[in-house]
């Protein structure tokens, strides 16, 4: 498919409040377009609960309702039971978390409802940090990573929180990247004709928070893709299957960008750079994903 | 045609609840509360029960999955106690501002450390200011009518808050008692299906719990007072559409006990109510001018009647629960209640933390001390002070 086969149809609506190039917007536009007007959405504490403007606005034409940081999941169950005692199981329950509320204090009852089979799509938009605190460490925050909890850098490696979805073997997980709708759009598509608990994770690199120009989100969605710091795949029936340019390094068709592609471009691990470079640091990330790649190699391969 | 069915405050809960045939009951086990959610599991066994059952993974997920449910619009249960009901402590505040009609029962329980699963209010008296309506139940049927009662309280348009019927630890929740089980037609003709104040509707799409600036969201402060306001006048006529359809009686937001004539007047809760009555038989066998308040809802809190109680007698409250640093919430909301309105004298007693037995002589004997002008003016723990 390509980008003209995406419906026109908007739900998302002016009267964001979102950043200029925040990656959040830009995926939950073509979420709603993959899903159109007949869901259901529960949002946590998270940047959407800012962008989705001032009471008694908004900027979302589905029913959304916002709920406590750690109870996106478990509040989904909730909405699922209630529409579905109503025959009404032709609308999709989406709870859309970011990666604090996802990684950290979501997990629990995210981990609760896939294990009691919910029927829903679970949507982490990853930017790897709190954001809507200010920047702050998360699970989800890579390694030398500056945060405002981190200041020097962050001193370990981030969770795989894919995989510890897969070993609730739900019918379907997938990770994407904003970078390209088109995966984004056929996943969430994909999931929406799934019963059970879906998982979807959207790499979202979050300009104020990572430090990048608003022009960049989408170039530094692709170099994650790119220098292998983030994977697009699917999981399915057990089975682990790599696409697009993950696809690609996976199968050894083409070579890792070097992570320094990536990082560069980003002011939160400029202390990398200078004011000398950290050679030490920069040789630690990268074997880091080296090795993430054997091991998926060796998995799913 | 009414039945009796003879068994525990827990079970008893689980019947009314079913009863009230809600559409999702999402709960988690926790002593003494498990006999309760395994008494609606069992239901959901014989097909008693038609509504969805979530077995969830916490307390704060059975709140936040009933609040979801609530949200589209269908009538929802759960029960906890103790820990679990502090655990669910930030979604009662959000299931009461979003105006969301969950009902709950919940087994009074001490809180830890130390470990114990005793009779004891701090449980809920903490969560007193979360916005739910409060009631204490002091018998078995009185928490099989209350929990009806409370749909219909809570469903009221002009309410839509969420409702928390407390009941003594194993007094009560463990404790056999023969009750009145109403047909199931007579019911659902006293509970009308639920009507909602909003829900999240595909074709009528809001978005709810956004950020909402300071002024707007007093006045959600603001409504949320003038629907616990609008409970205390709902709560008596609730409770005598009760009467007149089903022939009995707990009283309103408090229940008068031989009060005609009494110059003393004891305020207490729960099974502490109960006894009380005994007491209070005794004590009028020797002649003392004493009569009983027991008082049904904490919240909305009856300030006009205590007022009313204190302009004709000295009023006596016993607490099984203290607010540390301060006293008894019932003393406390006494006191307040009575300020710039009467004159009357308001006599404090913590007595049965931790699950102490509290037995209807001890009760007299706080009684007397008060009557013979012995009490100072602080509130006293009965049995480390000389009483």
């Amino acid at each position: 498919m390509a980008i003209k086969d995406i419906p026109v149809e908007e739900c998302y609506i002016p009267g964001s409040a979102a950043c200029p190039g925040c990656p959040a917007t830009m995926a939950m536009r073509t979420v709603f377009k993959a899903i159109g007007k007949k869901m259901i959405m529960v949002v946590p504490a998270c940047c959407t609960a800012v962008i989705e403007s001032l009471h008694p606005n908004t900027s979302f034409d589905i029913p959304t309702m916002n709920i406590a940081f750690e109870a996106a999941a478990a509040g989904a169950s909730g909405v699922e039971a209630g529409l579905r005692k109503q025959g009404r199981e032709d609308i999709t329950v989406v709870a859309w978390a970011g990666d604090g509320g996802t990684y950290d204090i979501g997990i629990q009852a995210l981990s609760g409802a896939f294990e009691r089979q919910t029927n829903f799509i679970y949507i982490c938009y990853n930017n790897q940090i709190y954001s809507n605190t200010g920047i702050q460490r998360s699970g989800a925050t890579p390694y030398a990573a500056w945060t405002t909890t981190t200041v020097s850098g962050k001193t370990e490696f981030r969770k795989e929180m894919g995989e510890i979805i897969q070993a609730h073997h739900p019918p379907y997980a997938a990770q994407t990247c904003i970078a390209y709708p088109e995966d984004l759009y056929k996943k969430v598509k994909k999931a929406k004709g799934i019963k059970g608990p879906k998982y979807i994770e959207i790499m979202a690199p979050c300009p104020p928070g990572w430090r990048f120009g608003m022009e960049k989100t989408v170039e530094m969605g692709t170099l994650s893709v790119e220098t292998g710091a983030w994977a697009l795949y699917e999981y399915e029936n057990d089975m682990v299957t790599f696409n697009g340019k993950s696809k690609l390094i996976l199968e050894g068709k083409i070579k890792l960008k070097p992570i320094e592609e990536w990082i560069k471009y980003q002011g939160r691990f400029r202390h990398l750079f200078v004011p000398k470079k950290d050679t030490e640091r920069l040789k630690e990330i990268q074997d880091h994903i080296e090795k993430m790649w054997e091991r998926y190699r060796s998995c799913y391969l | 045609m009414t039945s009796v069915m003879i068994d525990t405050g827990n079970y008893i809960a689980a019947k009314a609840a079913v009863m009230c045939k809600p559409d999702v009951v999402a709960a988690y086990p926790i002593t003494p509360q498990t006999t309760l959610v395994e008494g609606v599991a069992n239901y959901v066994g014989t097909g008693e029960f038609k509504g969805d059952y979530i077995c969830v993974e916490s307390e704060h997920s059975a709140m936040a999955a009933c609040i979801g449910a609530s949200a589209t619009g269908v009538r929802t249960f759960t029960g906890t106690s103790s820990h679990g009901l502090l655990l669910m402590h930030e979604m009662l505040h959000w299931a009461a501002l979003a105006r969301l009609p969950v009902v709950m029962c919940n087994i009074n329980r001490v809180v830890g450390p130390g470990w114990n699963i005793w009779p004891d209010e701090n449980d809920s008296i903490s969560q007193r200011d979360t916005g739910w309506i409060q009631f204490y139940c002091s018998s078995n049927q009185e928490i099989f009518d209350t929990v009806i009662q409370s749909f219909k309280i809570a469903e009221n348009l002009n309410v839509s808050l969420p409702v928390m019927i407390s009941y003594n630890a194993f007094i009560l929740s463990h404790t056999s008692m023969p009750v009145f089980v109403p047909d199931q037609k007579d019911v659902d003709s006293f509970l009308p299906k639920r009507i909602p104040k909003w829900k999240l509707d595909v074709e009528n799409p809001i978005t709810f719990g956004n950020i909402i600036l300071p002024h707007e969201y007093e006045k959600v402060r603001k409504d949320m007072q003038e629907a616990q306001e609008f409970a205390l006048k709902l709560i008596p006529e609730i409770a005598k559409e009760w009467k007149n359809k089903f022939g009995r009686f707990h009283g309103d937001l408090i229940e008068y006990y031989k009060c005609d004539g009494a110059e003393y007047i004891l305020l207490s809760m729960g099974a502490i109510g109960a006894e009380s009555k005994v007491a209070i038989d005794n004590l009028q066998k020797e002649g003392l001018k004493i009569g009983l308040a027991r008082v049904r809802a904490l919240r909305p809190f009856p300030q006009k009647e205590v007022v009313k109680l204190s302009k004709k007698a000295d009023l006596i409250a016993i607490d099984r629960n203290i607010s540390v640093g301060m006293e008894g919430a019932l003393f406390s909301e006494l006191k307040g209640s009575l300020y710039g309105k009467s004159d009357g004298k308001v006599h404090g007693f913590i007595a049965g933390l931790g699950g102490k037995d509290v037995p209807f002589g001890d009760i007299e004997k706080m009684c007397k001390k008060v009557i013979d002008g012995k009490t100072e003016d602080h509130q006293i723990w009965y049995g480390f002070e000389e009483v």
